[in-house]
């Protein structure tokens, strides 16, 4: 059995616990930017709109997995973030300002819908969330003249130093470097005090308050971040579907985010990653095997979000830890062979903080 | 000016609508007290509700009033399982996770009622069905005139309920302290699985009230979302309040719909709900409580 030993405090702060987990990340990052240049254009495709939901994921996790809020809304923030984009692209203003901008413009959107609601417990963010997401969803079919209403937008094509990001593996390069950023970004906040700040609302929010920090501040600066990046998600989303339609920012598509969050692992960028392979590779999944399933179950019109919602139940009531949990108690098993026993990967009893004042 | 019959017309029709919204967001309410979870799924429980009633009154040509009572017994029966089954496993885990588990349940139930019933509206023959009852020159549809009378009765039978009757009052004591409820030698498992039974239920009956206005089919749970504008007017923890927050919901819902522009109507009750969130999140009828660390 290996065990990390940290010797320096610095060792506690840095972005990589060892030397080893260095070169696996440099090699997973070479195989990433070769992998355009093996695979076929499919595959490409898909991996672009794997990233894309990567980095709505990375969002949602620093809300849901590191500071226990939740956001039904942000299928929303992804709209916003598509739509500014696109109508910001269409005036003749660069990509590469109209991304940025997409992200900063959904934060602030996040930050003022945060600050009144997060007052009051996290579920009244559930709640709004769920109200924003479906007043937006309005605005996006009605505001006719700005985001062309039920018969959808056509997304210019985006230029990046000139080069037309036309084609798949421009969408591909283009959403990894931007998941690389926001990995990087999540990464630097959550050893930061913010981010120790985020972990103890998470823990307890009136332990949290009592070593001074300013929950509604910290809160609402994580559901601004959290939406800022998913709007940026939204921005490469439009480049990815090309043609953006309302019906597409849905609640469906929130439950998508929060299913990658809870599928991945609560609190792990990792398990931002795994979850958005998941859940892209879920339709897939159910696409390859529709036409063998018994008694038309494959034809079913509610067929994919009741799986979503099953796989949301399962995972919740038989594995709160996610994929990532499962790889952790993969790789200890590995790690600690023989030594294994039926006790290792017991969950504790949980107890729930009871929210109620009184 | 305007017509005073057109206004009456509004209030009662927009009274009518909310009713049912307060019906939902008293589950919501009653769950939420006990348990301190919000069940996502009480619009689909509602919409499964419905789907029993259809089943018993068309289907198996029950007489309505027996059919309806017995949908709602096996409504509440159901409420009951999913609390002992499915529920009880995540106490001890955070809110967020009860809120994702209940909103999965309720996709869960959509595909269910799909596949049982289909994907098509459906709908049943009531006693109120196209009839109006003329009230000194007011004419209002007997189907919306059922809406508010069965609210009100059961609302008295519910206040009933919870002062008068031993169940009652266990429910309520399980509800303000479990620990206390525990020592009392109260079964405050049992009693959790019945405040859910009893939300079902009442889900059960909104869902049969309803469908002589509009059809039964399988996404008339998203009329949950207005019932939790109603639920946090009401302050998210009075049965009373919840049932006036829906009946406002409701009748301003029914006037924007006369006076904005087409799509503002569906929008209102998010609109309220988000004013309501940052004017007074407390909710109206709230009283002022502080956290012992």
């Amino acid at each position: 059995m290996r065990h990390f030993f940290r010797t320096d405090y610095r060792q506690d702060l840095g972005l990589y616990k060892s030397n080893r987990e260095r070169f696996w990340y440099a090699l997973l990052l070479v195989l990433l930017i070769v992998a355009p240049m093996i695979l076929g254009e499919f595959y490409v495709g898909e991996l672009g709109g794997l990233f894309i939901f990567a980095v709505a994921g990375v969002g949602l996790m620093l809300l849901v997995g590191y500071t226990g809020l939740i956001s039904l809304g942000h299928a929303a923030f992804l709209g916003i973030g598509a739509y500014t984009n696109a109508v910001l692209l269409k005036q003749g203003v660069p990509f590469l300002i109209t991304l940025p901008i997409a992200g900063i413009f959904t934060g602030i959107c996040g930050a003022a819908i945060g600050r009144p609601t997060l007052r009051m417990s996290g579920l009244y963010l559930a709640i709004a969330t769920l109200a924003f997401g479906s007043i937006v969803g309005t605005i996006f079919q009605k505001w006719e003249h700005v985001t062309g209403g039920f018969d959808g937008f056509a997304v210019p094509t985006p230029y990046v130093f000139g080069i037309p990001l036309d084609n798949t593996t421009g969408i591909y390069y283009m959403s990894l470097v931007v998941l690389i950023f926001v990995m990087w970004i999540a990464a630097n906040l959550l050893r930061s005090p913010t981010g120790r700040a985020w972990v103890a609302i998470r823990d307890s929010e009136v332990s949290a308050q009592s070593m001074g920090i300013n929950l509604a501040r910290y809160k609402t600066m994580s559901f601004a971040i959290s939406a800022g990046m998913t709007g940026l998600a939204g921005a490469l989303f439009a480049h990815y579907v090309r043609f953006l339609a309302p019906d597409a920012f849905d609640v469906l598509l929130s439950v998508q985010f929060i299913t990658i969050v809870f599928v991945g692992g609560l609190g792990s960028l990792r398990g931002a990653i795994l979850g958005a392979a998941f859940v892209r590779l879920l339709p897939q999944g159910i696409a390859i095997v529709r036409d063998d399933l018994p008694f038309g179950i494959g034809r079913l019109p509610g067929l994919e979000p009741s799986l979503f919602g099953l796989v949301l139940v399962l995972v919740i009531l038989f594995q709160p830890a996610g994929l990532n949990g499962m790889w952790l108690k993969f790789k200890a098993w590995f790690q600690q062979y023989p030594f294994k026993r039926m006790v290792s990967g017991r969950r504790q009893k949980s107890y729930a903080k009871s929210e109620r004042l009184r | 000016m305007e017509d005073a019959a057109r206004i009456l017309q509004l209030v009662v029709n927009g009274a009518a609508a909310g009713c049912i919204y307060g019906l939902i967001a008293l589950g919501f309410v009653l769950i939420y007290k006990a348990t301190e979870m919000v069940n996502f799924a009480q619009g689909d429980i509602m919409m499964l509700g419905g789907f029993v009633a259809f089943s018993l009154i068309a289907k198996f040509g029950m007489n309505y009033w027996v059919g309806a009572l017995l949908a709602i017994v096996i409504t509440a029966a159901f409420g009951y399982l999913l609390d002992a089954v499915v529920l009880r496993r995540v106490i001890g885990q955070p809110q967020f996770a009860v809120v994702m588990l209940t909103l999965g349940l309720g996709f869960i139930f959509r595909a269910g009622a799909g596949i049982t019933w289909g994907y098509d509206s459906v709908g049943f023959n009531t006693p109120f069905t196209n009839k109006t009852v003329n009230m000194g020159g007011l004419i209002v549809g007997a189907d919306n005139l059922s809406i508010i009378v069965g609210t009100l009765l059961l609302c008295v039978v519910l206040f009933i309920f919870f002062n008068k009757t031993r169940l009652g009052v266990a429910m309520q004591a399980a509800s303000q302290n479990q620990l206390a409820a525990y020592y009392m030698g109260i079964p405050v498992r049992r009693i959790f699985s019945l405040i859910w039974a009893i939300s079902a239920g009442v889900a059960c009956m909104a869902g049969i009230l309803l469908s002589p206005v509009s059809m039964i089919d399988v996404n008339m749970g998203s009329l949950a979302i207005k019932s939790f504008a109603a639920a946090v007017i009401g302050g998210f923890g009075s049965i009373p309040g919840s049932l006036i927050g829906g009946i406002l919901v409701g009748i301003v819902e029914q006037f924007a719909g006369y006076k904005l522009p087409a799509g503002f109507q569906e929008v209102t009750a998010n609109v309220v709900l988000l004013l309501m969130l940052i004017v007074r999140p407390q909710g109206l009828f709230a009283e002022r409580m502080g956290k012992r660390v």
